[in-house]
């Protein structure tokens, strides 16, 4: 449980900091990075999304990784937007957000695992 | 139609006073293969480990059939290193049989990410199968990535467009659906119009005494939701069912076994032949059991399950064969 909050502070900090123009994981202060330059991650583990919602800025890339020994997609929920293949144990999958808006998706093999991504 | 008393004895073919629901409440239940013998309109299940030579005289009956479920081929974590030698394993059970099942039901899962080797490898471990034919019906896992395309390809010969099927043996109507296509964010298992409409038609036919045996993946009773353990419309389909007299709902899915009688129709489900899955909501998650590596095949291969009839309750009698032999009743947990 404390990892996992862990794992969402530092998610979240990826977050501010790409919304605030810095690179997160990079010191060195070249020019303003795009948006996307650092995939922000969302983890897949014990079949749930987190963090989740996860806010990002237009342009951004999220990255899914699968930390389950489980097989789990990630598709949007209108089935067309996104949609990974299986991904098998820490295989990963990347979209990246053009437009902003609220981006609702959910694994294809355990429905009952939903997630949110809101573009700003 | 008027209205049965609930514990009016329906079949009693062979004048012994022993109705279906009676015969259900002393019924085993294997956990890799399951092997049924319907008799008289009724479905006894008996757990294959725990069947001496000769058989029982109860285990004769007109029809007799095996289950193996979730053979997940692929899967290669800790819960289960080595699914090819456990699939290898039930079916050897099932062949070390003095009288072979007729044929098997395979009810889902047959491989673990849909690849065509995974698939290649399940269906030459079932050629080594005495018993020849198998009826297939998909598990979500075997329609990743490409709708079913593949599953359908392979195993849908003879189906009606969307996988599903019936068919007929000495009197028993068989009848395979498919609830793991077009799953909606947030859902359960889904059966769909099309699906529901056909099975109707399907159904109509048949007069109310004929013993019905439906299977599908996913259960067709809630039995946890909050794990996506359920079908959706699988009400309408049960609804279509009830003007007969015995049915029988098999279903794979949750890794274990699990038994329920609900008005005229009994639900069982079947283990997996790859991998043990916790009971519902005694984990965080429905993800692979790992146990101690001498105790993996107890839970694959020889638990044995009686079922314990309650009143709207599951009742779940989970005993080791090793233990079976003093008693059949051992951890009972219900709910």
């Amino acid at each position: 449980m404390k990892a996992k909050q862990k794992w969402a502070g530092i998610a979240l900090g990826c977050t501010l900091a790409i919304v605030a123009g810095v690179s997160a994981g990079s010191p060195a202060r070249e020019a303003a990075p795009k948006p996307g330059d650092t995939p922000v991650q969302v983890k897949i583990d014990n079949f749930t999304f987190a963090p989740t919602p996860l806010t990002v800025a237009a342009g951004s890339t999220v990255q899914w990784v699968n930390r389950d020994d489980i097989p789990h997609t990630v598709v949007s929920d209108d089935k067309t937007t996104f949609k990974s293949k299986a991904l098998d144990t820490d295989e990963n999958y990347s979209y990246t957000f053009t437009k902003p808006g609220t981006y609702t998706y959910f694994c294809s093999i355990h429905p009952k695992m939903t997630g949110k991504v809101v573009v700003q | 139609m008027a209205e049965r008393k609930k514990d009016e004895i329906l079949y009693d073919h062979n004048h012994d006073g022993i109705d279906r629901r009676g015969f259900l409440t002393c019924m085993a239940w294997a956990g890799t293969g399951a092997f049924y013998v319907m008799k008289g309109g009724v479905l006894n299940s008996y757990a294959l480990s725990a069947m001496g030579d000769p058989l029982p005289k109860e285990m004769k009956g007109e029809l007799t059939f095996g289950q193996i479920s979730d053979s997940h081929m692929g899967f290669n974590k800790p819960a289960n290193t080595d699914v090819v030698g456990t699939l290898k394993a039930a079916v050897g059970k099932i062949n070390a049989l003095k009288k072979q099942p007729e044929f098997l039901l395979h009810t889902g899962d047959i491989s673990h990410l849909a690849k065509p080797e995974e698939f290649d490898t399940v269906d030459q471990i079932l050629k080594s199968s005495v018993a020849k034919d198998v009826f297939f019906v998909p598990g979500e896992h075997d329609v990743i990535g490409d709708d079913g395309k593949q599953y359908l390809e392979r195993y849908g010969k003879g189906a009606q467009a969307g996988g599903w099927y019936s068919f007929d043996k000495k009197g028993v109507h068989f009848v395979g659906l498919v609830n793991v296509q077009n799953l909606k964010a947030g859902g359960l298992g889904t059966l769909g119009e099309d699906q529901l409409e056909w099975l109707e038609k399907d159904l109509k036919p048949l007069a109310a005494s004929t013993p019905v045996i439906v299977f599908a993946h996913i259960p067709l009773w809630s039995v946890y939701p909050q794990w996506g353990w359920g079908t959706e419309d699988s009400a309408q389909a049960l609804a279509y069912l009830k003007r007969f007299g015995s049915v029988s709902v098999l279903n794979g899915h949750i890794h274990q076994i699990m038994q329920k009688v609900e008005g005229n129709v009994t639900f069982h489900t079947a283990a997996s032949t790859a991998f043990p899955q916790p009971e519902p909501g005694k984990a965080d998650s429905p993800g692979p059991m790992k146990v101690p590596a001498e105790q993996l095949r107890d839970y694959l291969g020889i638990t044995d399950v009686k079922f314990v009839r309650g009143k709207h309750a599951l009742a779940i009698v989970d005993s080791k064969l090793s233990e079976a032999a003093s008693s059949n009743a051992e951890n009972q947990s219900s709910y």
